[in-house]
């Protein structure tokens, strides 16, 4: 790599993680976590609606935290581990949190719905038995134009008991 | 048959990929080749561009090119009108001015699009965007709808004498002369400013023009795909054939969706034709707040005259409606809120005139409601001021004046946004509004709750806001239904789905027609390539017309697998029944056939089939009502104001919805929540700010405020059915019927927490700041 080469374009050798598959990729530093997740490795799940870590679609767990991949350089990811929606469950077996959206409704057009998901798979792992107040208080930072929130609230209860009465391995 | 699925909580067939992030969205596109586009956009809202040097960009390693209006040539030409001014209102003045792909002489609006640069990545192509130098004038900017309209106005269209973009006037009966015969009569100045739709989705389309094949293939985040196909195919001298839209999943549309041409879907598709490569453009939140359209602002004086016991004579509302830089949306807005300005009510005198303003801001079309929270808003504001006058109980006032169940069909004689007579199909209001009251607990609530509350020194209110919804307009929609080999059901119909259910409302009327599982459906939507007759998903019309489509189609095809099922079974078929995906002879099951047989019988390989034989179990229809069905609704609250913060705590929420057959109660309590939340950031959070410039102060999700779950409260559901007759499935649209009353509700129930200090509120939105003057203001009584 000649040195007279800006900064900017100078690229860095990533390696990571991602629902449980190890990635080796050289990209540039200024390239945002989602940007990787969605163009360079095609997990489209994860959606971009602000791009200024205010709406939440884009949250992923980062080592099970969840983070705004918009905020996020894919770099700053180098050497952890990160889930995505596609690592939470698939269409033959749903995760429980995205089987509950299911049943009460919780989603509608769906493009907040896999931040939604990854936010509520981490305050669960937390809090198993939220109460109404704090499960509003965890959606908080997670916009929806299209439910009110009432579903998805339904959602997480449901969530919350079904995974009491059957615990399950934690997300990868 | 032996169980109904309509009006069954099925769930959603949609779901399982929306969860698992394997449904396709505009952005997740990806095409061998793929290049990027950014736009350059003017931070000016009136300017005269003098000059523009995209060189450099041009010159920046991984830009394959940049178009300016003058590289467009010929081509370059304004946006088709998407609707034209109705040809049946009398004296109707309309001055057409469109929206154009790039600007090439004159900025009106800050964020219209100047410049598009085409790279091998979105990083490298808004780089390059900064690379473009532009030589501006800038110009004073029209941006109060008031001073828009004064002679000495700086004008939006140098072309045009002022800043009247169009004037309609309507009236039924004689006002002049109900006001003559008035005991009172009150004159209001209502001021409802604008907001932003805010889908999570941003807008974004992808252009992939294949020069072997010669043929497009456009993914758009668009309402309607059909027209946009039509209309671009037109515009680049193609065969419609030539041209195929797909509207994949959309992550919400709310209305701006429905607008065409925006300036993108102009330039895209050309620029992807000319450079014969792929390319997408997805919208960043910042453009979307700027080149997105948006509505609501309007300012109306009002008046309106009542008999002392609290009658309206008539009803008069001359307004200025804001329609933005250009208007290729027509009058559909003014249109909805002429219509709903008289509400539910038996009003038999009414006046109403708008001018429609260009002024230098984003464009305006239709947001979830279009122009009817508006109407409503004004019909209940002069309501609970004459309530006070006259000393009538709210309800009460209400209770007189609402159309009886006797009088439908209930014709207002004047034209509605689908230039059809307003006819107020069925109804059945004040059953509807009753129950809202007996849910919310109205009386016990005034007579003692309240009174205990507020000697406890609580700020606490109670509104109750009645509301028409004009729904499920014309001209048609279409689809067409096919039992396939498999025994599954294709079906496929134009209009595009954002999220409402479609996937499985549609299923179950094709299901209960044909005795299959709703998930044994499969239906594409807004894929021209599928269906190429339709206009799109707007006006709270999917379940009404397209819904009433797919079952008269899936009721041909049921008479078909009848007919070919007696011949096979020996058996007539009035003694046949269709369940678990087989026809049976009623009496006797094990005497059954599959559909999966009935389908390749009627679609042979080999073999003679008798003369004028169609293939297959399928079947083509299509519905267009005569006028709009008309939904009626109530909404009912409980808050309480924090008078050091102004921050309001919503106890209670109630809704009753009278939107016809219910299709699927699940999906429709959905589409309630969403729809009350857009109308509480309507009420109480979410206004554009421009300032006096034209700039947006509040650009991004930091400062705009959308409601998210810790501000919504527990909405409550309740249905009455009153079945449209216009129909055979008995269905109003409900897409718009959470959002439309609430900021009325609001304004009243705020009025009535802080009755000690006589409050009246005028306008809309509201917010905690905006309510502390407005009550520092007055003095405590």
């Amino acid at each position: 790599m000649a040195t007279t080469e800006p900064t900017l374009h100078q690229l860095f050798d990533l390696a990571l993680t991602v629902n449980g598959t190890r990635h080796e990729q050289a990209v540039e530093p200024r390239t945002l976590l989602s940007d990787f997740l969605r163009h360079d490795l095609g997990l489209t799940g994860t959606h971009v609606a602000c791009e200024h870590g205010v709406c939440g679609a884009c949250t992923v767990l980062l080592d099970g935290e969840p983070v705004r991949s918009c905020l996020v350089f894919a770099v700053q990811a180098h050497g952890h581990s990160v889930t995505t929606v596609e690592g939470l469950g698939s269409i033959e077996q749903l995760h429980p949190v995205q089987e509950a959206f299911r049943q009460a409704h919780g989603v509608q057009c769906g493009f907040c719905t896999p931040g939604i998901l990854t936010t509520v798979v981490a305050f669960l792992a937390e809090n198993p038995d939220p109460s109404e107040e704090e499960i509003r208080e965890a959606l908080s930072g997670n916009l929806c134009r299209c439910t009110g929130y009432q579903h998805i609230v339904d959602a997480v209860r449901l969530a919350a008991q079904n995974m009491k009465a059957a615990p399950q391995q934690p997300a990868r | 048959m032996t169980k109904t699925l309509i009006g069954q909580r099925v769930l959603r067939n949609e779901d399982p990929r929306l969860l698992t992030g394997q449904a396709q969205f505009v952005d997740d596109v990806e095409i061998p080749g793929l290049l990027h586009a950014a736009f350059l956009r003017s931070d000016h809202a009136h300017a005269r561009l003098l000059g523009l040097d995209v060189s450099a960009a041009r010159e920046r390693p991984g830009v394959v090119a940049v178009f300016t209006a003058e590289d467009m040539g010929a081509d370059w030409e304004p946006g088709p009108p998407l609707v034209s001014p109705p040809p049946t209102a009398k004296d109707v003045l309309f001055h057409s001015r469109r929206q154009v792909p790039l600007v090439k002489d004159k900025i009106r609006h800050a964020g219209e699009a100047i410049a598009v640069v085409i790279a091998e990545s979105r990083y490298i192509a808004e780089d390059a965007v900064e690379d473009i130098v532009v030589d501006l004038e800038p110009l004073e900017a029209v941006v109060d709808l008031e001073m828009a309209m004064q002679p000495d106005s700086p004008r939006v269209h140098d072309d045009l004498e002022s800043n009247l973009a169009a004037h309609l006037f309507q009236k039924k009966g004689d006002y002049d002369a109900a006001r003559k015969q008035a005991d009172l009569v009150l004159q209001r100045r209502i001021v409802i400013d604008r907001g932003a739709a805010a889908a999570m989705e941003n807008r974004g389309i992808v252009a992939d023009w294949d020069e072997k094949s010669q043929h497009l293939t456009i993914w758009d985040t668009t309402q309607a795909p059909i027209p946009i196909r039509n209309g671009t195919a037109a515009r680049l001298g193609l065969s419609e054939n030539q041209v195929r839209v797909i509207a994949p999943f959309i992550g919400g549309g709310f209305g701006p969706k429905m607008m065409m041409f925006y300036s993108e879907e102009l330039v895209i598709p050309w620029a992807a034709k000319k450079l014969k490569r792929p390319i997408k453009w997805i919208e960043d939140r910042r453009e979307n707040f700027y080149a997105t359209t948006q509505e609501r602002g309007q300012i109306h004086h009002v008046e309106i005259a009542l008999s002392r016991d609290g009658h309206i004579l008539g009803l008069k509302d001359i307004f200025l409606h804001d329609t933005g830089a250009y208007d290729p949306y027509g009058l559909t807005i003014p249109l909805n809120t002429q219509c709903h300005a008289m509400g539910g009510y038996d009003i038999k005198n009414f006046t109403t005139e708008v001018s429609v303003v260009f002024t230098n801001k984003t464009l305006v079309t239709p947001v979830r409601g279009a122009g009817r929270p508006q109407g409503i808003y004004v019909i209940e504001r002069m309501l609970d001021a004459a309530a006070r006058e006259l000393v009538i109980d709210p309800v009460e006032i209400r209770r007189r004046n609402l159309i009886p169940p006797d009088a439908f069909p209930y014709e207002h004689g004047i034209i509605d946004q689908a230039f059809s007579p307003l006819i107020l199909d069925s109804g059945n209001y004040w059953a509807v509004m009753q129950k809202a009251l007996e849910m919310i607990g109205y009386e016990e609530f005034v007579r003692d709750e309240q009174p205990r509350l507020r000697k406890e020194g609580k700020y606490v209110g109670i509104g109750i806001a009645p509301f028409i919804e004009s729904t499920g307009v014309g001209p048609y929609e279409g689809a067409r239904v096919t039992v396939e080999a498999s025994g599954k059901i294709f079906v496929a119909t134009g209009v595009g789905t954002q999220g409402q259910g479609h996937f499985t409302t549609f299923a179950q009327v094709v299901a209960e027609q044909l005795g299959v599982a709703p998930s044994d459906v499969r239906l594409v939507s807004g894929d021209t390539a599928e269906f190429h007759w339709g206009t799109g998903t707007f006006a709270s019309r999917g379940a009404v017309v397209a819904g009433n489509a797919i079952h008269a189609a899936a009721s041909i095809v049921r008479r078909k697998v009848l007919e070919l099922a007696s011949k096979q079974l020996d058996t007539p078929e009035d003694e046949l029944e269709l369940e678990g995906g087989r026809v049976r002879v009623a009496d006797i099951p094990n005497r059954s056939i599959s559909l999966a047989e009935l389908a390749n019988l009627a679609n042979p390989l080999r073999g003679a089939v008798e003369p004028g034989t169609e293939p297959g179990l399928e079947a083509t229809a299509y519905f267009g009502p005569r006028y709009g069905a008309t939904a009626f609704g109530t909404h009912a609250m409980i808050l309480e104001i924090d008078p050091e913060t102004m921050m309001i705590d919503i106890k209670r929420y109630v809704t009753v919805e009278d939107c016809g057959t219910v299709l699927n109660p699940l999906i429709l309590e959905g589409q309630i929540h969403g729809g009350v939340s857009l109308g509480i950031g309507n009420a109480y959070y979410e206004k554009l700010h421009f300032d006096e410039n034209g700039q947006l102060l509040n650009a991004s999700f930091a400062d705009y405020l959308v409601p998210s779950a810790t501000e919504m409260p527990r909405i409550e559901v309740g249905h009455v059915e009153t079945r449209s007759p216009l129909n055979e499935l008995g269905t109003k649209g409900v897409g718009e019927a959470g959002t439309i009353p609430v900021p009325a509700l609001f304004a009243q129930a705020v009025e009535n927490a802080l009755a000690d200090r006589g409050l009246e509120i005028l306008e809309s939105p509201l917010s905690p700041n905006r309510l502390y003057e407005l009550w520092s203001r007055k003095e405590a009584r």
